[in-house]
């Protein structure tokens, strides 16, 4: 399963979501290609939570931390580039390249801490623990009321990259789809590598791994700092897409829903994430138009998935393109 | 800091640690004994509440509703068990997560359509709104004593029920080795299905008992479930004094944090900058515990001994 397992639908999928939304918004309907941009950033994050959770086998419901930590290194160089303060340390700056730099900087740094602690732990007290330490940011900036606390930050001018302009709608969005490749090319490079292997291996056996001489926990660590910097990278994009931060955005809802994309695709696939978000956003958008209590037919269709359907939305192409895999418990 | 202000955030604190270990207690319980995860805890907290408080406005009465509103929160825990998680006992945790993260979705959803998004203010009969006059500085709201007296004798009547009774034994026997006590005729369906309905009434009860202080709104539980988890992963997972040990300690943690934290900065840094700092270091102090706790003994206080 370190290969690409479905090459044609990965190509397909792709494809779709770089031609689609483009055509549409030439031809008139802009607000599918604000929904493509949208999904094509969640689907950043959902990649990067793949790497974890679907090769590593560690169930983090804490990457909505990420995204909000990205969101955030837009959000407050920005608000004091025009604010005052911080120009000693020079975070005081529209520049793109700080605001990522932050971005993935900062999450690395909080994947790296947190990690420490969390991959001591295993089974169900990871998953809480993960929850618990992103409702610590949460909570933090709540408590930080010079950035807006409870009420959110609004990002008055978007990151400045030299020949690009992220307030065109069609370049964020070619920006986002780049950094979705990226992260795509990232998690498979690493994947089918040598580190890729003892992460999938100590997933499958984690005793045999450590057995075999490989410090499993430092490889676990390795790869939760990497997603932590990725969903970073995806979270400064949405800072720039939404202009408008707030706490809410890593609630532990939206990890969940992050968590969702990932098995709803199909965990440890290249496509998976990234099929499980389109699919995800689109029925968000579809149910949420017909009626303010969309989250009830959601939430069934969340319970029915998980309850019936095995193996994701991959799974419906896995039985013609390729062989049965053994089922693989985190 | 005075005695009084602090005898008082003692309380404050009790009275957290309490509610805390009520929502808790279901938590291990179901988790202790049938090895299931349920994020949906909480909302059966916020159900518990808004069935309280609409059935104050019928009877017109808060302590009748509590009563009518414990065995109604109970039946909507065993359907939850019946319905959703007796399918799921089978499978990992990660399935579990997310379906009954889909199962906070269709509650809170339900919840909105019956009650609408507004919250539900809960009066007080007249005999619990004074307030009890200790000394001259001390004066306790008496609500409040109520609450640290009820928390206190549920918390001890659950203690009597698992440790003194039959169901009690066989609750034990379920947590302890659940296809052993099968295997001995225990009727372990049965068996979850009252443990799944106790601890949704507990955390009921919980939402109950903080609706007249707070109100009974949608969102209630969102904010508890997380504390919740932090409380029985510092105590141990399936462990029924760590939750009661950890839930003190959180609950006394996070309170006096937040009131005491500026002034204890203030001792080494600026008065400008710990009022700044405090509150951030406050929201963030029990995590930080937890994060301590679990550097060394990453099963927790109370790990519980045979699983």
């Amino acid at each position: 399963m370190g290969q690409n397992s479905y090459p044609k639908l990965t190509f397909v999928v792709l494809l779709l979501l770089a031609v689609v939304p483009p055509l549409l918004y030439v031809s008139g309907n802009p607000f599918y290609l604000d929904l493509a941009t949208r999904l094509t950033i969640l689907a950043t994050a959902a990649v990067a939570l793949n790497l974890v959770l679907g090769y590593g086998g560690l169930v983090s419901f804490g990457h909505a931390a990420y995204v909000g930590i990205g969101a955030y290194a837009v959000g407050i160089p920005g608000y004091h580039a025009l604010y005052g303060g911080l120009e000693s340390l020079g975070l005081a700056t529209h520049s793109g390249f700080v605001h990522l730099a932050l971005a993935m900087g900062i999450s690395a740094v909080f994947a790296f801490l947190t990690g420490l602690v969390c991959l001591r732990t295993k089974g169900v007290y990871f998953i809480m623990i993960t929850m618990a330490f992103a409702q610590m940011i949460y909570y933090a900036i709540v408590s930080i009321k010079t950035y807006g606390g409870d009420d959110g930050l609004t990002i008055d001018v978007r990151s400045e990259f030299p020949g690009i302009s992220l307030d065109n709608p069609l370049q964020l969005f070619a920006v986002s789809y780049g950094v979705l490749l990226f992260a795509i090319v990232v998690v498979r490079t690493l994947v089918n590598s040598r580190f890729g292997m003892v992460l999938q291996g100590a997933k499958g056996n984690n005793e045999r791994v450590i057995m075999l001489g490989y410090n499993t926990y430092a490889y676990r660590l390795t790869a939760y700092v990497i997603s932590g910097a990725l969903a970073g990278l995806a979270g400064a994009l949405l800072g720039n897409f939404t202009t408008f931060i707030s706490p809410e955005m890593m609630d532990w809802t939206r990890s969940g829903d992050l968590m969702f994309m990932v098995i709803l695709g199909g965990v440890a696939t290249t496509i998976g994430p990234v099929l499980g978000s389109v699919v995800f956003i689109v029925i968000e958008e579809i149910l949420s138009s017909f009626t303010v209590y969309w989250q009830l037919p959601f939430g069934l269709l969340l319970m029915a998935v998980v309850l019936y359907g095995r193996g994701g939305l991959v799974g419906f192409f896995k039985s013609r393109s390729a062989p049965t895999k053994s089922e693989s418990k985190p | 800091m005075d005695a009084a202000l602090f005898i008082m955030q003692v309380l404050n604190g009790l009275q957290l640690g309490l509610l805390l270990f009520l929502v808790a207690s279901g938590l291990t319980l179901v988790f202790g004994i049938m090895d299931f995860v349920n994020l949906a805890h909480a909302s059966l907290y916020m159900v518990g509440a808004m069935i309280c408080a609409s059935v104050t406005f019928v009877v017109d009465s808060f302590l009748w509703a509590i009563v009518i509103a414990l065995p109604l929160t109970a039946l909507v825990g065993w359907a939850v068990e019946r319905f959703v998680a007796r399918k799921l006992y089978a499978r990992d945790h990660l399935d579990q997560v997310l379906a009954t993260f889909g199962l906070i979705l269709v509650l809170g959803t339900s919840a909105h359509l019956i009650w609408g998004p507004q919250g539900i203010a809960v009066p007080l009969p007249e005999w619990l709104r004074g307030q009890v006059t200790l000394s001259e500085t001390l004066i306790l709201p008496r609500y409040r004593l109520l609450i640290i007296g009820a928390g206190l004798s549920a918390a001890g009547g659950l203690f009597w029920l698992v440790n003194y009774t039959r169901l009690g034994m066989l609750i034990r026997a379920g947590a302890s080795n659940r296809r052993m006590a099968s295997a001995l005729g225990v009727n372990i369906e049965f068996l979850f299905s009252v443990v799944f309905a106790l601890g949704a009434a507990l955390a009921g009860l919980a939402g109950m008992l903080i609706t007249p202080i707070t109100e009974a709104s949608l969102g209630m539980g969102n904010s508890i479930i997380i504390t919740a988890f932090v409380v029985i992963i510092v105590g141990g997972i399936g462990s029924m004094k760590g939750a009661f040990i950890a839930a003190m300690l959180i609950g006394m943690i996070d309170t006096l944090g937040r009131a005491f934290l500026d002034g204890f900065f203030a001792l080494f840094m600026s008065l400008e900058a710990a009022e700044n700092s405090a509150p951030a270091v406050s929201a963030m102090l029990i995590y930080i515990i937890m994060a301590v706790v679990l550097a060394f003994k990453p099963a927790g206080l109370f790990p519980p001994k045979v699983r």
